[in-house]
């Protein structure tokens, strides 16, 4: 049944990649994954995992190289952040667009300038359009069974995109956390080897990547469209898959504290963790106070957030990335969106909040439901904690 | 030889066994006389149905795609415009592995096609990653020296002079102000087991470069010439015959360099001079005598360094035999 180890995050998800028996990994350095395709390439080179990998020159050329291995049958893993996942976006979209299934973690941190190599979601919200499943890990459990579910999803033929697993970076990739790996025959029992739809074959040659004139290209992102959509209920098949064959469940939307609470918390990655304790501390003082963490970004589970904040009459939101000039935060704009118009809609108030590696304490969650309650978070959104030197 | 390549299987091809069969279909959507779907067609020719094409964003791509119809009878692969080499990197690392774990019987040939702009530009770095990492693979450049799909604009292997839609001649510009961008010796500086330029309108020499590039193991780079008579403003009949006259006026030299050793295929014994060449073109008609001179003083001097390289890293007379065992 696996053996429990304290282990790096990072670590665990290459040992999660290793398990999955990758053909190829192709990757470029950054901070603050390296660990991940370092330890990787340890396990090729000593011949743990067979496979090829590629030290390639950029992050383009990563992504570039990763849709090439996937287009010839190989399966595919990589791992970026911040300014080189800002450098593979033109690729992102053409890897989904050709359903090419692969697996990427993100190692989620901001984005430059003025550069910083600390966590927040500005990375990967700049990616919300490629088209790539996305899933957030809170823990480095989740982050290892996330990434052998997201090869199984990928791949599932109702599926066939790629799938991003967001970690949030140095809070998640750089901490040792108590970790269960699971023994390779249990992994190999759940994971089947890929076997690809289409693929580079001489014996039944194909064209990829054609060109979409008019008359089509609407219809091809009808298409992309639909398998995103549909492969919202494969990944909760998948995940239930694991929680019976491994004893760890995940939802695709998660509940805490208080169910049916009049104010939920809305969170997103790591910074759940630490909300969770503030929640259960305003719960032990009779507060009315839950929590709704979001675990499927892409695509949204608009009918499982729904469920999971009946009842709620404020939603304080926390996004983890600014849109500046923008209506308010992309998690909150989603939230926005998906209740506009619905009878009952919660209050959505949104915080912007641990930018650039700032923390976010559960003394501070506290403060935002105090502020909450009492009527003083209005507006659009409020940028949490700006320090002002200005006389 | 600088370095020993193994090229033992390699076939030579004459007039007596040049390969026939068609890889890219007729009814494809290029141009008159375009000598780059020439070229490509011919490349295939020599490479044969066990091949796998990785293609660039640019002409050959889009006259060849057009969903839901396809010239190619093999395997192809477009994804962008400056990536070729890394997708053709991860193309060929992949029937690696799999044909280690038993996935895949016969590693296929794989060949990457990508224009002058998506080589000697915004290619170059991805390129250069592919060489370095030592990937088995062909990669040409059809070298039709200007962004032509997108309305002839200039590359950096434009030629000094030549007119394009971002090199216009005026009052303060001779056209394009640069030399061209030397991407074979570029390559060549890569010590990748083989490099040639080649041309369409001396077809032996282009297949056997093919052949060669595909029998060494790693990396190979072809630079292959190829008219444009769209962005040449040249009649669309006497593309080969431009083809030919660019080698013949030593514009454009043919040669290879075979693990590090400079081989000219095509000996220019009396040049024509490279007025013979521009004037079918009119995208070299805006040009002085000044400008002319210098350009064939350049072109003869640049010639005299190849034949340099030639002659510097030529084998040795006597080198001595390393010693036997026992």
């Amino acid at each position: 049944m696996g053996k429990r180890v304290g282990l790096e995050v990072s670590l665990a998800v290459a040992e999660a990649v290793k398990l999955a028996n990758v053909d190829v990994v192709s990757a470029y350095p950054i901070t603050p994954q390296t660990h991940i395709v370092e330890e990787l390439s340890v396990y090729v080179a000593s011949g743990e995992l067979d496979a090829e990998f590629i030290p390639v020159e950029s992050e383009h050329s990563a992504m570039s190289a990763a849709l090439g291995a996937a287009a010839a049958g190989a399966r595919v893993y990589t791992a970026t952040a911040s300014q080189g996942l800002a450098l593979m976006h033109e690729i992102l979209f053409i890897v989904s667009g050709m359903r090419m299934p692969m697996v990427m973690t993100v190692a989620n941190r901001a984005l430059s300038a003025p550069i910083s190599i600390w966590n927040d979601h500005g990375d990967i919200m700049a990616e919300r359009d490629i088209g790539w499943i996305q899933i957030f890990a809170e823990n480095g459990q989740e982050a290892l069974d996330l990434t052998l579910c997201a090869f199984k999803i990928a791949e599932d033929k109702r599926v066939l995109l790629p799938m991003i697993v967001n970690i949030d970076g140095f809070t998640l990739s750089h901490v040792i956390e108590p970790v269960i790996i699971p023994d390779h025959a249990e992994v190999d029992a759940f994971l089947p080897p890929y076997q690809p739809v289409l693929k580079l074959d001489t014996q039944n040659p194909v064209t990829f990547g054609p060109v979409g004139v008019p008359e089509v290209y609407t219809e091809a992102r009808k298409q992309l469209e639909q398998a995103v959509i549909g492969a919202k209920p494969v990944v909760d098949e998948v995940l239930a898959g694991f929680g019976a064959a491994f004893d760890r469940q995940y939802k695709l939307v998660e509940q805490n504290g208080k169910i049916g609470a009049k104010t939920l918390f809305v969170t997103m990655g790591s910074l759940g963790e630490t909300c969770m304790t503030a929640v259960d501390e305003l719960m032990a003082e009779g507060q009315d106070a839950g929590q709704t963490r979001i675990r499927l970004w892409r695509p949204f589970p608009e009918e499982e957030f729904l469920a999971a904040c009946a009842g709620a009459e404020k939603l304080v939101v926390i996004d983890r990335a600014l849109s500046p000039g923008a209506v308010c935060g992309p998690v909150a704009s989603e939230l926005k969106s998906l209740f506009y118009g619905r009878p009952g809609a919660p209050e959505i108030i949104n915080v912007i909040a641990g930018l650039g590696g700032r923390d976010v304490t559960v003394r501070e969650f506290k403060e935002m439901f105090a502020l909450a309650g009492s009527g003083k978070l209005s507006g659009n959104y409020m940028m949490w904690g700006v320090e002002s030197h200005a006389s | 030889m600088l370095r020993d390549v193994d090229l033992s299987g390699y076939e030579k091809v004459t007039a007596k066994n040049i390969p026939w069969e068609k890889f890219i279909t007729s009814g494809h959507r290029a141009c008159q006389g375009c000598a780059e779907v020439l070229a490509m067609g011919m490349v295939m020719k020599a490479a044969g149905p066990e091949t796998i094409v990785c293609n660039a964003t640019g002409c050959m791509e889009i006259i060849t795609s057009p969903f839901p119809q396809s010239a190619w009878t093999v395997p192809w692969l477009h994804v962008a415009f400056e990536n070729a080499a890394a997708v053709a990197s991860g193309v060929e690392s992949a029937t690696r592995a799999l044909e280690r774990k038993g996935k895949l019987k016969k590693r296929p040939k794989i060949i990457a096609f990508a224009g002058d702009g998506g080589t000697a530009d915004i290619g170059l770095q991805a390129l250069s990653g592919a060489l370095e990492r030592g990937h088995d693979f062909v990669y040409v450049c059809l070298d039709n020296e200007a962004y032509m799909n997108t309305g002839i604009q200039r590359s950096s292997s434009t030629p000094y002079g030549a007119m394009t839609t971002t090199s216009p001649p005026g009052k303060k510009s001779i056209g394009q102000r640069t030399w061209k961008k030397n991407m074979a010796m570029i390559a060549a500086a890569h010590e990748i087991p083989y490099v040639a330029t080649a041309s369409p309108a001396y077809h032996l020499d282009l297949f056997n470069k093919v052949k060669k590039a595909l029998a060494v193991e790693g990396p190979a780079y072809l630079h292959i010439f190829a008219t444009c008579p769209t962005g040449w403003r040249s009649d669309p009949a006497k593309s080969v015959e431009l083809c030919r006259l660019a080698v013949q006026s030593k514009v454009f030299p043919l040669y290879e360099v075979v693990g590090g050793q400079y081989i000219i295929t095509q000996k220019v014994k009396k040049p024509k001079p490279v007025t013979d060449y521009f004037k079918l073109q009119r995208r070299f008609r805006h040009l002085t005598p000044d400008a002319v001179e210098y350009i064939q003083s350049r072109v003869d001097e640049e010639y005299a360094r190849l034949e340099a390289f030639e002659k510097a890293t030529a084998p040795l007379e006597e080198v001595a035999e390393p010693p036997t065992e026992g």
